[in-house]
């Protein structure tokens, strides 16, 4: 999947895969209480997918725990030709649908989410930018705008981003974790990315990178 | 097949996201490659989208709330001594108790295959090779039964003569003393407990009937 131009992602060094797997077999096998430690570098993850859904920190969070408690419950279930991030993220997924369905949240839609989303979303800005550095992610400030234009964009939009690009799903099990089509998630993750990207060009215009060392006159890529 | 001159700005827009996945025709990726080089707004485009899933795919833009984890881990361990509880209290109780059921059952099989009715008295024997049509002589409110003219039997008054199979149907068990012939521990030699047993007879026929005849 990942070519020349394609967004190259972190892939799992084999050794953490490795100790992954072995960590998995002994918890299958009843050594219990390592199934933190299986969890424990994805905790962030299982707490992001929930928030991505739910939009609130304390059902976020209950229900991330309920989903790492489900994970535990079914742990002989697993079968190792499936990530376990994935699945784990899955079930998490699973368990905040469920809570937004039975909690019957109203959520309030913007205009951009009852448009047709196969219409095409035309890009704002084109100024000559350059490549952020991750190193502005250090700063918290930085974060909290990235997570700020993330929250404004519609759900189905922001859920469909979240699982990709930030949960690493790929497309197909991004649709199998949100019930919807590949085609779907491929038009839905195009106007995510284009309009993530217009906002923090336009984020760029309100200083939020101002203490980063870009030369003068052009934006960040 | 794609023609490079069919690729204009808002097909590159449209496929920016699937070439990002290096998904699409190849000829296709091929138009939009050239179109890059020559095109400085969506190369623009292409450079932002980019931008844009390397900082939100980094690890740091995952943040949980404070304690979070440590909430986590307790939450889970409280799990496992749950489950290992469980464990513990199954692995505990159940064996033991599924022997014992099983012993229980066991007994309970032998006794239908061999016993009579309920015994009168916890310290009674039934008995072996007694004849069932031999005649034996029960009072009321006694738990015994004798050959008639036994010296041990209380509130003649009352007495009543049927076969050993009624006198035992009826719960009844042989006298210890005129019936000892057919009595398991007599039978066994062991003197010391058919005394024993001689008295604690006496004493609870004695009770039975107000200190006995």
């Amino acid at each position: 999947m990942v070519l020349n131009n394609a967004v190259v992602r972190n892939p799992v060094p084999d050794a953490a895969t490795t100790r992954e797997q072995d960590l998995i077999a002994r918890v299958q096998r009843g050594q219990n209480e390592l199934f933190y430690e299986l969890v424990k570098p994805y905790e962030r993850r299982v707490y992001a997918a929930a928030f991505a859904i739910l939009r609130n920190e304390t059902d976020a969070e209950d229900v991330a725990q309920e989903a790492v408690l489900k994970a535990f419950a079914n742990i002989r279930q697993f079968r190792a030709e499936a990530r376990f991030s994935t699945w784990l993220i899955q079930i998490t997924v699973n368990e905040a649908l469920m809570r937004r369905r039975r909690e019957r949240t109203v959520v309030m839609e913007g205009i951009d989410d009852r448009r047709d989303e196969e219409s095409d979303y035309a890009p704002r800005d084109f100024a000559d930018w350059r490549e952020i550095p991750s190193e502005a992610l250090e700063r918290k400030e930085v974060r909290q705008k990235l997570a700020e234009a993330l929250a404004s964009l519609d759900r189905k939009y922001r859920e469909v981003f979240v699982l990709r690009d930030m949960e690493q799903l790929n497309i197909q099990e991004t649709a199998d974790a949100l019930g919807i089509s590949v085609a779907s998630v491929k038009t839905r993750l195009l106007r995510a990315r284009l309009m993530l990207r217009d906002l923090l060009a336009a984020g760029w215009e309100q200083g939020w990178f101002s203490r980063l060392p870009f030369e003068k006159g052009n934006k960040p890529w | 097949m794609v023609n490079n001159e069919a690729v204009n700005c808002e097909r590159v827009w449209h496929e920016i996201s699937n070439y990002l996945e290096g998904d699409g025709d190849p000829t296709l990726r091929a138009a939009m490659d050239e179109h890059f080089r020559t095109c400085q707004r969506c190369s623009s485009v292409l450079e932002g989208t980019r931008n844009v899933i390397r900082l939100y795919g980094d690890e740091r833009m995952m943040e949980a709330p404070s304690g979070f984890g440590r909430r986590l881990e307790r939450r889970i361990a409280q799990n496992v001594r749950v489950t290992r509880g469980r464990w513990s209290v199954w692995s505990t109780w159940l064996v033991p108790v599924a022997a014992l059921v099983l012993i229980a059952g066991g007994l309970r099989v032998a006794n239908s295959l061999t016993a009579g009715p309920e015994l009168k008295s916890e310290h009674a024997q039934p008995g072996q090779g007694i004849p069932p049509d031999m005649m034996v002589v029960v009072t009321s409110d006694a738990k015994v039964f004798h050959v008639a003219g036994c010296d041990f039997i209380h509130n003649k008054q009352t007495e009543r003569t049927l076969t050993a199979k009624e006198a035992i149907r009826e719960g009844y068990v042989p006298c210890l003393r005129c019936m000892r012939e057919y009595l398991h521990t007599a039978a066994t030699g062991h003197s010391t407990l058919g005394a024993e047993a001689d008295a604690h007879i006496d004493t609870e026929e004695g009770t039975a009937h107000g200190g006995g005849e």
